[in-house]
This record gives structure tokens, C-alpha cells and sequence, in this order.
């Protein structure tokens, strides 16, 4: 199995890995850079546990090879705090109880800070569809939507996530 | 506190990455153990060529049974105890064979891949009626047939009674197979030291896990620690013991490293026990006013490939529950239980009540269509009375608490508008173009607060009670210590309400610490809805011992009657004299000054205490549910769906709704969309997330919610628990409004899922016989 060097920044952190040709980027964010807060939930996609957002977009991480994110700048659950304070999305979630055993979450919240980015003020429907990449089987995704209609009258996608979505946009 | 809808402690952790789930933890020298897992269903394993395997890059070693010799098998019903792999065959597809571990998962998955496992196959039985057709090979070696349990549960099989009974009905009802797919699936972490083995994993019941394993090493249990970190889910498969806790730690104590294993989502599909796997027979004896006189059902419960402690006692719990909430002079349940070359079946949110919910159900909307009533007049025409609780059931220590069944549903059509439900049906009907309506009810009652003793000892547990431990620190603030674990029902959140209430600390002076078994002494777990009627009435019970040990050293210090002492806003005052008074940190500080207190007095304030339930608690409740059917597509889409629970004293509304919606969710996904599959050749039909289709957030609706409180008098905080209920109850709403939305075209069944495929050859099967005798008749 071949290796490369990859230069990736994840929440504003600049780092330069060797990294096997087919490690996922999920797994590069979790073991090689010790970020767990975005998780795994299945092999194929379909979940989002693994969501991150890679140059402004919110990706599957768990698709995508660690080697061809070399040069990009990644955004996990972990960057969204504003200094010692949640975001507006993470902070709905908590407000609307959007949130039961917190596993598909971390994926849930990038989904949904992604979609305020796009869309600052979706309604139900725009919401519901905005986060059907993501599985929830606790929450039966009702107070997800309330969650994340909290979130769009208190602030948006949140300064971090707009800051990084600004980047992307520049380079 | 009780009662408000206070946002949760625990979510900041888990909002932002901070949660600590098993496969975040990272020890030094961590190797990876992945299984070699069969591909056939059912076959005997000729021979297993590991040199290969054991040969690549980063392969610490290559194991199978014959490896590990001497290494216990997992507890079951005697004489069907479970390998933790495979010795001689193998019984589904899934089943492990082989294990390897690596220094990295991508290593260890390369070498299962070179592993050769030569097989030779055996006719496989991967339904029931495979099973037990006549000449099937027994699957379990020793076994005459593939019957592993048969059971009547009544003196009478009611024939006499239905016999007499004015009206008769026979149906079949299928409660398909589901898997419980918690998002995060099987993880463990085995570290084995010579002062020890810890493990940490993904389990309902940590402190189960620690004794089984204790016992099957020989190990003393303060050997053994069991750690239940946050936990991603568990909806009752998380209560079964599976394999890689125990592999993982022999590995650990051979490798003298730590072990870990992290489950795929494929693995989890065919390896996690799958729920449900019921088929019924039901007879039903009525009379003009559709009461119901008799009912007999004969339940045959799938039990996989190897029976599972737990799976193995779903179909008592639904011959159990089978009455529902109606008075029913004669019950005749009976079950059998079946092993075939499927996965293992156990516990799914609800375990064994859903089903009998569901049966139930049915048969009141059978008896309804087959008399030409309302579905609400029969049950009205049936409901067990408010009056009339307790009510003991025909089955010995089945007693319903307080309740008030009509009551719910009367709550329930407050919400909804019935008769122009009605009107409105009967206008679509007749419009070709427009989607048929349906309207569904489900009014149920299930089992909560799982206990007492004998019943829960059935199940392999050591109890059935629930243990709290409550601690003052010298600051005032408290800390709880409580037995049951949570995979997301927010225990933090609700046992500090409790606490706050009872000894007056602020609501965030107060920790939870659960889910370890070197920090909490006992403990049974979280599943059967126990978590707040017995986890939370242990922590009742504790925090009101620590309140009482408070009032005596506050009565010292103010000189005082200790029946005179008030505590509130976290001061004790006299009673008459409230500016004589101390408040709770200086309490705590004097409960550790022996020379300030009577003598001999009991240091510190730190207690334990134990919640036995008398009685299990019934959580019952009314769900409507609105269907309409697309009649191109067959395609069923929830309009409404409204809830109204009874789950006794609500400990936070916020938390409470949660539980409801979700439960809901998974109900209205078993009748419409999920379902295990397998061909005949035993091979999965649903063996990812591509083809076992979990609903989304588009797939369900908005749910509306309310609540009757009727408080169990079985514990003291009133609550009956409703983890289970929303999964209990919507099944059958959802399948009743489909049938409900092509009753007039005669329709009378369906199997769940209801998918467009189904729907639509149902409807149009009725559109075809009906046309046909109207030509007849025309004709
Ligand atoms: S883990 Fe990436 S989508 Fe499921
Ligand atoms: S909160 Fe448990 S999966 Fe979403």
C-alpha cells in the first residue's frame, strides 16, 4: 500500500501527515489527528455520522480518501465553538432537546450548519430535506427541525462556520 | 423540578465532539481484532487455513475455536449455550469463525480476508416454515427438532368458549423481523493487567456484563471492571451479551496489549440480535355488541440461529400482554419457539409487548369490520374501567396499575375531529383522482419499570431491582451514583431533577456518575422502561435518606426538634423562626465534625439505597394516526399522527416528548418501511443501510403529543416509564389506518411493512374482485 504526504488544516490547525493511499478521511480526522467527535455509523454513506465540512461544503467523510483532501481546509464539529461558547446550531440542539444519545449528532449539526449556510432561513420542509443525509434513531427528527429552526433566528450557521466558508470561498 | 422541562446536562459534551463513545478511547499499544465471519448459512466447517493470514504485515495472531480451547460459551436456555466462535458449524451468515488482530484495522481486515475456511454445506432453514417442515435437519446439535420451547400458558385452550361465542374469526398476523440499528454499533475495549481486566463497551447493562464474565474467567468480580462510556444507542440489542467482549479480552490477556473491536455496520446488521420475528395465529370469540368473549393465539417466535437469553422469554411477554387493555373473560395464549439459520433474535425497543399490542389491536379492528361498528365502539365496548384498577389479569402477577384506558382515548379525540375525519374519507372516496384517507387508533397498554425479582431473574439478570447512591460534598453540591446506564434517555438531566427537589440543591450542583462498575456498586441496567419508575425511585429513595441524616445534624446545630426542621431554597430553618437557620454546605461540613455532633453519630452524608418494584408499571395511552394512500403509487403518506400517553408522574416534559417521538418513529417505520429479509438460501437481504431502509427525516411526520397522568402507586415518584411505549402503540395506529383507508373496498389485512408495492396490490386486488362481482351481479 502506498503512502503520500497530505497537508490538510482542520479547525484552523495546519498539519502534514504521511497517510496510507487508502485511509479514509474519517479515519485520518479520528486517529491520526485525535478528533472523535465525528463519528462512524455505517459503510456506506448513508448515515452522515461522519459529516464534516471540507472547503465550505459539508462532505461524508467516511467517502472520501484522506489523499485527496491534500491542501484542503476541514471544518469539524469540534471547530464550531466560539470561544468556549456553543454555536447557534449546537446551542438549538440543546434548547429543542434535538439530541438523545448524541451519536449521530456531531454529523447532524455540520448537516444542519451547512444548510444555514446555503439557506439562512429554511422552512420545514427546506429543513427536513437539508438534513436527509443524516439518520437520527433516537430523536424521530421532529425536534431536530426545531432544533435547527432555533438556530436560524438566533444566529445562523454561527461565526466559525461562516469564517471558514469565507475562506474557502477566497483561496 | 419534577416536572420541568429543564434542557439537558448532557448534551454540551456531545454537541461539540466531547462525548467519549468506546471507539474514542485511545490506549497505548491498542491492536485491532477483526472476526472472519461465515458466508453461508448453514454448513460444517471442514477446515480453517490461517498461515497465510498470520503471515502478513502487523498480524499479531489468527485464532479460532480449537485456538481457544477451554473458552466459555455464552448463557442461554441449558443445552443451547452459544460458542463465541464457531466450533464445527456454523448456524447464519454472519456468524464469527475466526478472529485476527492487528496493530491497525486496516491490517486486521486485510488478514481476515486470507483466512480460508473450508465448508461443507448443510440445508438451510432460514424461515420458520423451513424449520419446521417435516424432515428438517435440527439445527442445534442434540436437538430432535428445531422446536426449542413449546409452551401453553392457560389451563383451557378456549375452544368451548369460542365455540359458543355468537361470532368467530380466524386470522394470521405477520410482526416482521426488525433490526434495532443503533447508530452506533457493537465497540469494546479490553485491556487486561495483572491486577485485571477492564472493559469498556457499548451495553445497556454494565454491571450484567461484569458478572457474566467474571464468572466465565473465574475471575472475582472486584477483578473485573466493565465500563459503559456514552453509549450511541442500544434500543435493547445493547442488552445482549455478545462474543467480542469476551474475545477481546482473552486476546487482551494473551497479547498482554489492549484489544479493541469496532463493529462495521454490515457486521452489525447480520451479528446485533435482530427483534420481533413473530407469527400469529388468532382465533376470536364476540358477540353482537362486539365484546370480546374469547381469544386464543397460537405465537411462534423466530429465534435465530442460537437462542438468546433474553429472546428466548419475547413470546411470554406477549402472551402476557395479549388482553390489552380489554377485559377479556377468556385468554388462551400458547407459543413455540424456533431456531432457524437467521440471526439471533432479542430485545427490541418494546421486547415481546409491541407484538401482542399490534395482535390485539388488530383483532378489535377485525371485530369492528366484521360487525359493520365503529373501531371505537368496540373498544369502547371492551376497555378495562378506571374504576376496576388495579386490575389483576388471568396471568399470575400481571396487574395492571392505575390507569384510565378510556380516558386517553377521550383525551385523544379532543384533539382530533373525528366525524370530519369521517365526512372528509367518504368525499375522497368517491373523487378517483383523490388519495384514499385512513384513519387509525391503537389504544395499548404495555409493561415499564421492569422488576420485581423472580421475573427479572428469568432473564439471567440478578435482579430486578434498581440501586441509587447519593453523596453531599462538604460544598453542598451533590453527586448521584445510580446503577442504570443510559444510551440516551438522559439520566443526568432527570435523577438531578429529583435530587434538586428532594434535598434542595440547585439543579447544576448536581453529577451523575453510572455506566462503571469500579464506581457503582451494583446495578442492573436500562431496558424495560426502568430507568426513572426503578433507577429513579432508588435515587428517590437515597436522596430522601440523605435529606433525613441532613434534618438530624441541622436539628443539632439549631438546637432544635428535628420535626421542626424545614428545608427550602437549600436552608434548613426552624419551623415559626425562619431567620434561625443554616443552609446546606454547612450541614454537610458539620456531618464531618465528630466533636460538633452527637456521639456516635455516622459520618458524612452518603447513601445507598435499593428501588425493588412491587409490581411492574403499565404504561398505556390513545394514538390516532392519519393515512393517506396515493392510489397510483400505493404509496402511504402519515398526515397526522397524534399521542396521548399515560406514563404516570412526567419527570421533564422536554425529555418525555423525546422518548414518545422517538419510539413513535421506530413503530411508524416497522409499518411501513423495515423489515429483515433473508432468501431461502439463508443469505441477508438487508445487510447495509443501502437495503434495510432506516425512515429519514423525510419519511415521518410531525408528531402531536399530550399526556393523562394517572400515577402508578407502585413506586414512589408515581412515573410507569415510556422508553417502550411510542414503539408499542404506533405499529398498529399506522397498519389500522391503511387498512381503514380500503376497508370499504373489503379489505380486511395487510402485512406489515406496508410498503407502495404492497398497498398497491392489495388495492388493486380489492378494485379487481370488487368489479368482478359487481359484473357477477350485473350479469
Ligand atoms: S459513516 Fe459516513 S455516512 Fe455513515
Ligand atoms: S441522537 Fe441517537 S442517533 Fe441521533
Amino acid at each position: 500500500m502506498s503512502h503520500h504526504k497530505v497537508r490538510i488544516t482542520v479547525n484552523g490547525t495546519a498539519g502534514e501527515d504521511e497517510v496510507e493511499a487508502r485511509q479514509l478521511l474519517v479515519h485520518y480526522l479520528r486517529e491520526t489527528r485525535a478528533l472523535t467527535g465525528t463519528h462512524v455509523g455505517c459503510d456506506t454513506s448513508n448515515c452522515g455520522a461522519c459529516t464534516v465540512m471540507v472547503d465550505g461544503r459539508t462532505v461524508k467523510s467516511c467517502t472520501v480518501l484522506t489523499v485527496t483532501a491534500d491542501g484542503t481546509d476541514v471544518l469539524t464539529v469540534e471547530g464550531l465553538d466560539e470561544e468556549g461558547e456553543m454555536s447557534p446550531v449546537q446551542k438549538g440542539f440543546q434548547a429543542c432537546h434535538g439530541l438523545q444519545c448524541g451519536y449521530c449528532t456531531p454529523g447532524m449539526v455540520m448537516s444542519a450548519t451547512g444548510l444555514l449556510l446555503e439557506q439562512p432561513d429554511p422552512d420545514d420542509d427546506a429543513i427536513r430535506e437539508g438534513i436527509e443525509g443524516n439518520l437520527c434513531r433516537c430523536t424521530g427528527y421532529d425536534m431536530i427541525v426545531d432544533s435547527v429552526r432555533w438556530a436560524a433566528a438566533h444566529g445562523g450557521a454561527g461565526t466559525a462556520a461562516t469564517a471558514h466558508a469565507a475562506h474557502a470561498e477566497g483561496s | 423540578m419534577v416536572g420541568a422541562s429543564v434542557v439537558r446536562k448532557e448534551d454540551p459534551a456531545l454537541l461539540t465532539g466531547r462525548g467519549t463513545f468506546v471507539d474514542d478511547i485511545r490506549l497505548p499499544g491498542t491492536v485491532h481484532m477483526v472476526f472472519v465471519r461465515s458466508y453461508l448459512a448453514h454448513a460444517r466447517i471442514v477446515s480453517i487455513d490461517t498461515a497465510e493470514a498470520a503471515r502478513l504485515p502487523g498480524v499479531l495472531g489468527v485464532w479460532t475455536h480449537a485456538d481457544l480451547e477451554g473458552l466459555p460459551a455464552t448463557r442461554s436456555v441449558p443445552g443451547m449455550e452459544r460458542p463465541c466462535l464457531a466450533t464445527g458449524k456454523v448456524h447464519f451468515v454472519g456468524e464469527p469463525v475466526a478472529v485476527v488482530v492487528a496493530t491497525d484495522r486496516y491490517l486486521a481486515a486485510d488478514a481476515a480476508e486470507a483466512v480460508v475456511v473450508e465448508y461443507e454445506e448443510l440445508p438451510v432453514m432460514a424461515s420458520i416454515a423451513a424449520a419446521t417442515a417435516e424432515g428438517a435437519t435440527p439445527i442445534l446439535d442434540g436437538l430432535p427438532s428445531n422446536v426449542v420451547l413449546e409452551q401453553q400458558l392457560s389451563a383451557t385452550d378456549a375452544e368451548a368458549e369460542l365455540a359458543a361465542a355468537p361470532h368467530r374469526l380466524a386470522f394470521a398476523l405477520v410482526n416482521q423481523r426488525c433490526a434495532a440499528v443503533p447508530m452506533e454499533p457493537t465497540v469494546c475495549l479490553s485491556d487486561w493487567q495483572s491486577s485485571g481486566l477492564t472493559i469498556w463497551g457499548t451495553s445497556q447493562t454494565p454491571h450484567h456484563m461484569r458478572n457474566e464474565i467474571a464468572q466465565m474467567f473465574g475471575l472475582s468480580q472486584q477483578e473485573v471492571r466493565f465500563v459503559a462510556p456514552d453509549v450511541g444507542g442500544g434500543f435493547g440489542a445493547k442488552a445482549s451479551f455478545y462474543p467480542e467482549f469476551l474475545l477481546t479480552a482473552e486476546l487482551s490477556r494473551r497479547l498482554r496489549r489492549p484489544v479493541k473491536y469496532v463493529e462495521t455496520r454490515s457486521e452489525n446488521m447480520t451479528s446485533m440480535v435482530h427483534g420481533r420475528a413473530q407469527q400469529h395465529d388468532v382465533e376470536v370469540g364476540f358477540d353482537d355488541e362486539g365484546r370480546l368473549l374469547a381469544l386464543r393465539v397460537r405465537i411462534t417466535q423466530d429465534c435465530g440461529g442460537w437462542p438468546d437469553a433474553t429472546g428466548i422469554g419475547l413470546p411470554t411477554l406477549t402472551s402476557f400482554m395479549s388482553g390489552g387493555c380489554y377485559r377479556i373473560p377468556t385468554i388462551a395464549p400458547s407459543f413455540r419457539s424456533v431456531v432457524t439459520n437467521t440471526t439471533p433474535v432479542g430485545s427490541y425497543r418494546g421486547a415481546g409487548r409491541p407484538e401482542a399490542s399490534y395482535m390485539i389491536e388488530r383483532v378489535v379492528d377485525h371485530v369492528a369490520a366484521e360487525l359493520g361498528m365503529d373501531p371505537l365502539e368496540v373498544r369502547r365496548a371492551n376497555f378495562v374501567q378506571p374504576g376496576e384498577m388495579p386490575y389483576a389479569t388471568q396471568f399470575e402477577g400481571i396487574v395492571y396499575d392505575e390507569a384510565d384506558f378510556p380516558g386517553c382515548l377521550d383525551k385523544l379525540l379532543e384533539h382530533v375531529d373525528y366525524e370530519a375525519l369521517r365526512t372528509e374519507q367518504a368525499a375522497l372516496r368517491n373523487d378517483p383522482e383523490a388519495p384514499l384517507l385512513g384513519i387509525g387508533f391503537s389504544t395499548f397498554v404495555e409493561m415499564g419499570g421492569f422488576g420485581p425479582t423472580p421475573l427479572f431473574e428469568q432473564f439471567g439478570y440478578v435482579g430486578g431491582w434498581e440501586s441509587a447512591n447519593v453523596r453531599l460534598n462538604v460544598d453542598g453540591s451533590a453527586v448521584i451514583k445510580v446503577g442504570t446506564s443510559p444510551h440516551g434517555q438522559g439520566h443526568q438531566t432527570a435523577f438531578a431533577q429529583i435530587v434538586a427537589d428532594q434535598l434542595s440543591v440547585p439543579f447544576e450542583r448536581i453529577t451523575l456518575i453510572h455506566g462503571d462498575t469500579a464506581t457503582v456498586q451494583e446495578g442492573i441496567g436500562t431496558m424495560g422502561s426502568r430507568g426513572v419508575p426503578v433507577g429513579g425511585s432508588a435515587v428517590f429513595k437515597a436522596a430522601n435518606k440523605v435529606r433525613d441524616k441532613a434534618i438530624r445534624i441541622a436539628a443539632h446545630m439549631l438546637e432544635a426538634d428535628e420535626s421542626d426542621i424545614e428545608l427550602a431554597d437549600g436552608r434548613f430553618s426552624v419551623r415559626g423562626a425562619p431567620q434561625q437557620g443554616v443552609d446546606m454546605a454547612e450541614v454537610a461540613v458539620r456531618a464531618f465534625k465528630p466533636h460538633l455532633l452527637p456521639d456516635g453519630f455516622d459520618l458524612g452524608l452518603d447513601e445507598t439505597a435499593f428501588h425493588e418494584p412491587s409490581n411492574l408499571s403499565y404504561p398505556s395511552g390513545a394514538h390516532c394516526c392519519v393515512v393517506e394512500i396515493d392510489r397510483g403509487t400505493g404509496k402511504v403518506r402519515i398526515r397526522r399522527y397524534v399521542a396521548v400517553d399515560d406514563c404516570g408522574t412526567v419527570i421533564n416534559p422536554l425529555m418525555a416528548k423525546g422518548q414518545i417521538h422517538g419510539g413513535v418513529a421506530q413503530g411508524i417505520a416497522q409499518a411501513l418501511i423495515e423489515e429483515v429479509t433473508y432468501g431461502a438460501d439463508g443469505q441477508p437481504g438487508a445487510g447495509t443501510l443501502v437495503d434495510y431502509t432506516l425512515p429519514s427525516s423525510k419519511d415521518l411526520p410531525r408528531y402531536e403529543t399530550d399526556h393523562v397522568v394517572t400515577p402508578t402507586s407502585f413506586n414512589p415518584l408515581g412515573a410507569k416509564g415510556l422508553g417502550e411505549s411510542g414503539a408499542t402503540a404506533a405499529p398498529q395506529a399506522v397498519v389500522n389506518a391503511v387498512v381503514d383507508a380500503m376497508g370499504h373496498l373489503g379489505v380486511r389485512t395487510i402485512d406489515m411493512p406496508c410498503t407502495p408495492q404492497k398497498v398497491w396490490r392489495t388495492l388493486n386486488a380489492a378494485l379487481a374482485s370488487q368489479s368482478e362481482s359487481a359484473h357477477q351481479n350485473g350479469s
